[in-house]
């Protein structure tokens, strides 16, 4: 690996040429504009940086989730086949709904790969309320309570202090 | 006076059950069987004499063909297919590496195992980049063909589903069912790509930018977070595997390998690497991803296979062909680096030899492990031990069940048992 000296001077001249790229490959990544970027290509943070403007409540949730996911998840969330999202149950103790660590994920995760049939297609709004929706059925929202992008982080996931941090414990190293 | 079979054993035993040493057979003018061998080719010989020339000699044969396939004699060697919720989420599917019907190391890329979370993308290159944004200098944005211009490093390296072996891991009584189904969750390739090292140097990480999250371009736009660590130190974006573009199962045109690392963490159809401060808590790694442990707590972030290995043969569903000289083999692997030994045994562990390694053993690879077995033609269980550079061994079921909850089958690195029986099946039996 080197940086032959005329690069160096013609960086120095105000070229723009990335220095390191250019020791090591041929520099050819274009520039990407933030509208080149789509949503999915970033995931919302615990922190509910990334979440969109909309909202919805359980009681708008209900008839999109009965339509859209019931056949996989069950009616209400319990019954499956496909990994219930009501639980802990025997069938799925990582019940999504109560098992992952922030609410975000779940809203992030239908907005990205669900349903499954037919990903991307609900509305952000859609989104939002069936993720109300499962948060109601698993005990953790009122009925009527709306969750949008100021308060979606604010759901305290009941299982998120029981995991141990393994990378940051023992970096890579199998368990 | 010359040896009998007996004394020529005795002079290659290595450990109980019948294991013998190569070295010593080797030795000893590979005496052992040669008298046998010779007979039956005589026979064959023999045979050949009297029958009449095959078709195949006298006739002319096929012409070229621009992309060759399987004899058609082996059409059987096909992954083995799981599809769990069957025409619910058909696309949510697993197919295993027929491991027991392959020899060598690398695996054939037809034969690559498969897990889709959202099935397999219909993907037009030519529409396809791959973006490097977040907390960098410079957002860019690759096209295949300025990839295709970059300096390729070639690697060979394992990748392993953080869920192999998961039958073993939750079923109360052994499944019987051959390599494919038990541990086919994991093959071995060449791979072929550029370092991401060189293009997160490219677009310019900022020092906050500890993690990457990266996205496929498949229905589920399926998202993992990675360490920055692990991207810089040897994270490759893979372009080529065993020599030819990646299949379109192995995430065509793009994917990233991260060696050593569990498979989902390996982005099949890479779109997109986000550079963030913090890890996501994507879906996968919230939740199927992480290890219910026996005292309720769980892990997180749980990245890296442990030691493991398999004997491939004889295993599962085959059958043994009468008492006599065979060749114990299998395959070993860590994603912690190389496989510093395997020890087999055919005693159910109560003694143990250690076996030959096939060069070259390298570091989070598949290594191929053998030992010539005299079978006595009695019950015989037969066992591989590996233990990698870091001195981790790997655990017996009822050990590793210990630690986990009874539900858990994630990073299943456990002892394989196969137990002959005197009529010469080969069984699933737990240890």
């Amino acid at each position: 690996m080197f940086t032959p000296r005329w690069l160096c001077v013609l960086a120095c001249l105000g070229t723009f040429v990335p220095i390191t790229a250019l020791a090591d490959g041929p520099g050819l990544g274009q520039p990407l504009a933030e509208n080149e970027i789509p949503f999915y290509a970033r995931d919302v943070m615990p922190d509910g940086t990334g979440l969109p403007p909309g909202s919805g409540s359980a009681v708008q949730g209900q008839p999109v989730y009965q339509a859209q996911c019931g056949s996989c998840h069950g009616q209400t969330g319990a019954e499956g086949p496909v990994n219930p999202l009501v639980g802990p149950s025997e069938s799925n103790p990582k019940a999504a709904g109560q098992y992952w660590s922030y609410a975000t994920t779940l809203f992030d995760y239908i907005r990205r790969a669900m349903p499954f049939n037919a990903p991307k297609s609900l509305s952000v709004d859609e989104v939002y309320a069936v993720t109300a929706y499962i948060l109601y059925r698993n005990g953790l929202l009122a009925e009527d309570a709306v969750v949008s992008a100021s308060n979606l982080a604010d759901v305290k996931m009941p299982n998120r202090d029981n995991f141990i941090d393994l990378w940051a414990a023992q970096r890579d190293k199998p368990y | 006076m010359p040896q009998s079979t007996t004394e020529r054993l005795d002079a290659a035993r290595n450990a109980g059950g019948g294991l013998l040493s190569r070295r010593r057979l080797l030795g000893g003018g590979l005496a052992l069987g040669g008298t046998a061998a010779a007979a039956t080719l005589g026979v064959i010989e023999e045979a050949r004499a009297a029958r009449a020339a095959p078709e195949w000699v006298t006739v002319a044969g096929e012409a070229v063909r621009g992309y060759g396939i399987p004899a058609a004699y082996e059409a059987h060697v096909k992954r083995a297919l799981i599809q769990i919720y069957k025409d619910l989420a058909p696309g949510f599917s697993f197919s295993g590496t027929p491991l027991q019907l392959l020899r060598g190391t690398i695996t054939p890329n037809g034969l690559h195992y498969e897990v889709h979370h959202g099935g397999r993308p219909k993907l037009d290159p030519a529409q396809h980049a791959l973006m490097i944004h977040g907390l960098v200098e410079r957002p860019l944005k690759f096209d295949l063909a300025a990839l295709d211009r970059y300096p390729m490093a070639t690697r060979v390296h394992f990748l392993e589903c953080a869920g192999n072996s998961f039958f073993n891991a939750i079923m109360d009584q052994p499944m019987q069912a051959g390599c494919d189904m038990l541990h086919g969750l994991a093959s071995n390739s060449e791979w072929t790509g550029i370092p991401l090292a060189v293009l997160m140097q490219e677009a310019g990480v900022k020092p906050e930018g500890r993690w990457v999250v990266a996205v496929g371009n498949d229905a589920p736009s399926l998202s993992r977070s990675i360490p920055m660590e692990k991207i810089m130190a040897d994270g490759i974006l893979a372009l080529y595997q065993n020599g030819e573009r990646l299949r379109p199962e192995q995430g065509y045109p793009m994917r990233l390998l991260l060696p050593g690392y569990e498979g989902n963490m390996n982005v099949k159809w890479v779109t997109s690497l986000w550079v963030t401060k913090a890890p996501a808590y994507t879906a996968g790694e919230s939740g199927e991803y992480t290890d219910l442990l026996s005292d309720g707590k769980a892990l997180k972030f749980s990245f890296g296979m442990g030691v493991k290995s398999v004997i491939t043969h004889p295993s599962g569903t085959m059958s043994m062909r009468g008492p006599g000289l065979y060749e114990i083999s299998g395959l070993a692997w860590s994603g912690s680096g190389v496989v510093r030994k395997v020890e087999v045994s055919a005693d159910a562990g109560k003694s143990w030899a250690e076996a030959d390694l096939t060069a070259p053993v390298q570091s989070r690879a598949m290594t191929r492990f053998s030992l010539p077995w005299h079978w006595d033609g009695g019950p015989a269980r037969l066992m591989s031990r590996a233990e990698d550079e870091t001195g981790a061994i790997q655990p017996t079921r009822t050990d590793w069940k210990k630690r986990y909850a009874p539900s858990n089958f994630m990073h299943n690195n456990t002892i394989q048992a196969w137990q002959v029986s005197a009529a010469g099946s080969v069984e699933n039996v737990y240890t």
